[in-house]
């Protein structure tokens, strides 16, 4: 078979598996935050079942990019490709810990008298998981356009922050008997504030792949 | 390979626009509008580049894409060939070599030249390194001749492999060790560039290493100008890369930024070997 062509094929492969772990990422985070709100436990279990898989997924994606380097030694926007899907793979392991984390506190709490519907939880995670689904289509999309706009966005989830942070305090101060419950969805608030940190990180890969030009720490 | 029409973009003066972090070194040589003729068929077309001071200059393209004839033209090794003609301007220090009067052997002492296939004369190894020497009169003493073709044979990276057995045949030598004695050869007589036209081509993997390593050491000392089909080889030893097609300079730019990000998507599509 044609050289290039192969290449092309394991580009295509490598494109295809980083869609299905962003894909798994973006189901398992959405799950979570299902499981929290809806107080379904069985929903948090399947987040924590699904971990694997998302491991796996990274492992697979590691092994890919090193042959890619070793054996077809990519250049320029190859190169920049294969780089930054080595880059977004740990990004993506790292928001399905989160998810897990997350799931972890719903499974903790379920069982214990509703708390979160005092705070913004539902629009926090809503804004978290759309960047996260644009930052993933900008990527694989290869559209640094749509990336800066994400990035933007995360002004919006570091202020919903700010508010339920308070809103929590203000709740554990009017009620100290709630203060472990708001404690666990403090983490949760946090969690979800991170997830939109690595969304940006996957935005800058996203504008480096296309653009080739380096936004992390400039703005 | 396409057929279809080249876009090459209009060339711009090199450092606008562009990352060029050794900008500020001072130029060592300076083509602008060259064109080459082979008879009637024009084998290079307006071609502006600069080279600055002790760099590594890389020069890739397809075969035929005139990177080798563009090399020849910095010593004039094009001049021999009948019907060959070259017009515009290929300054060496800010002297024109193809002005009239210019003295062709002093040229060639300053650019000297290492080619694809190592072509030690059969002679020793000693006799190799001295013949520009002697031929050009270079030193006064035996002693000086001795020294001088020890230091050129070290500065080859030869020396250690050698010492012993100076005075056998240098055709007895391994072919990465000809090469080496024929990069030695060219350093004797104390150039100030140095053109190689695929100087590892015929070389495994391991003589290959110690050439390009012997590349990035003589930087410190000589300004050099490499064509190479191995863009990988580029990528290792050159601080900047021009790319060739069809005759035209498509684009020179740092190394780095030429197999990372290049500007050019003719240029692109070659590194990427996405052609045609």
């Amino acid at each position: 078979m044609d050289y290039h062509r192969r290449l092309d094929e394991e580009l295509d492969t490598l494109r295809d598996r980083v869609l299905l772990m962003g894909g798994e990422t973006e189901a398992a985070l959405q799950r979570a935050m299902y499981a929290l709100a809806e107080r379904d436990s069985e929903a948090a279990r399947d987040v924590l079942e699904s971990d694997d898989s998302i491991d796996r997924l990274e492992v697979e994606i590691d092994r890919l990019c090193i042959d890619l380097l070793a054996l077809r030694q990519p250049a320029a926007r190859d190169l920049r490709f294969v780089i930054s899907v080595a880059k977004v793979t740990p990004i993506l392991e790292r928001i399905a810990d989160h998810a897990c984390n997350i799931a972890r506190v719903a499974l903790d709490l379920n069982d214990e008298p509703r708390l979160n519907a005092y705070v913004d939880f539902p629009r926090m995670a809503g804004v978290a998981s759309s960047m996260l689904r644009a930052a993933l289509d900008s990527f694989t999309g290869g559209d640094a356009a749509a990336a800066r706009r994400v990035i933007e966005q995360d002004d919006e989830i570091d202020a919903m922050y700010e508010r339920v942070f308070h809103d929590l305090i203000e709740l554990m101060v009017a009620d100290p008997s709630a203060t472990p419950r708001a404690a666990r969805l403090l983490f949760v608030a946090k969690h979800l504030e991170r997830v939109a940190d690595y969304v940006t990180d996957i935005c800058e890969l996203t504008v480096y792949m296309t653009e080739a030009e380096f936004i992390k720490h400039s703005y | 390979m396409t057929t279809a029409p080249i876009k090459v973009r209009a060339q711009r003066p090199e450092g606008e626009g562009q990352t060029v972090r050794r900008e500020a070194a001072p130029t060592k040589i300076s083509v602008r509008d060259l064109d080459f003729f082979y008879g009637r068929t024009q084998a290079l077309h307006k071609i502006s580049l600069r080279v600055p001071e002790r760099v590594v200059m890389a020069f890739i393209g397809p075969s035929g894409c005139g990177k080798s004839t563009f090399l020849r033209t910095m010593n004039r090794m094009n001049d021999t060939i009948p019907g060959a003609r070259a017009e515009g301007q290929v300054l060496i220090d800010d002297e024109d070599i193809y002005a009239p009067g210019v003295d062709v052997v002093e040229l060639r002492r300053k650019v000297g030249m290492v080619f694809q296939k190592s072509n030690p004369f059969p002679k020793s190894i000693f006799d190799n390194v001295a013949y520009g020497l002697r031929i050009n009169r270079l030193t006064k003493t035996k002693g000086e001749l001795e020294e001088r073709v020890r230091q050129a044979l070290e500065d080859a990276a030869l020396w250690s492999e050698v010492k012993d057995r100076l005075k056998t045949s240098a055709l007895g030598l391994s072919g990465g060790q000809q090469q080496r004695l024929c990069i030695a050869r060219a350093l004797a007589v104390r150039p100030e560039v140095v053109l190689m036209d695929e100087p590892a081509s015929a070389l495994d993997p391991i003589a290959t290493q110690k050439i390009e390593e012997l590349i990035v050491e003589l930087k410190r000392q000589y300004t050099i100008v490499i064509v190479t089909h191995n863009m990988q080889q580029a990528a290792r030893v050159s601080d900047r890369t021009a790319f060739f097609w069809l005759g035209k300079l498509v684009e020179v730019n740092e190394t780095e930024k030429m197999f990372t990000a290049p500007d050019e998507k003719l240029t692109e599509d070659y590194i990427t070997g996405r052609f045609g």
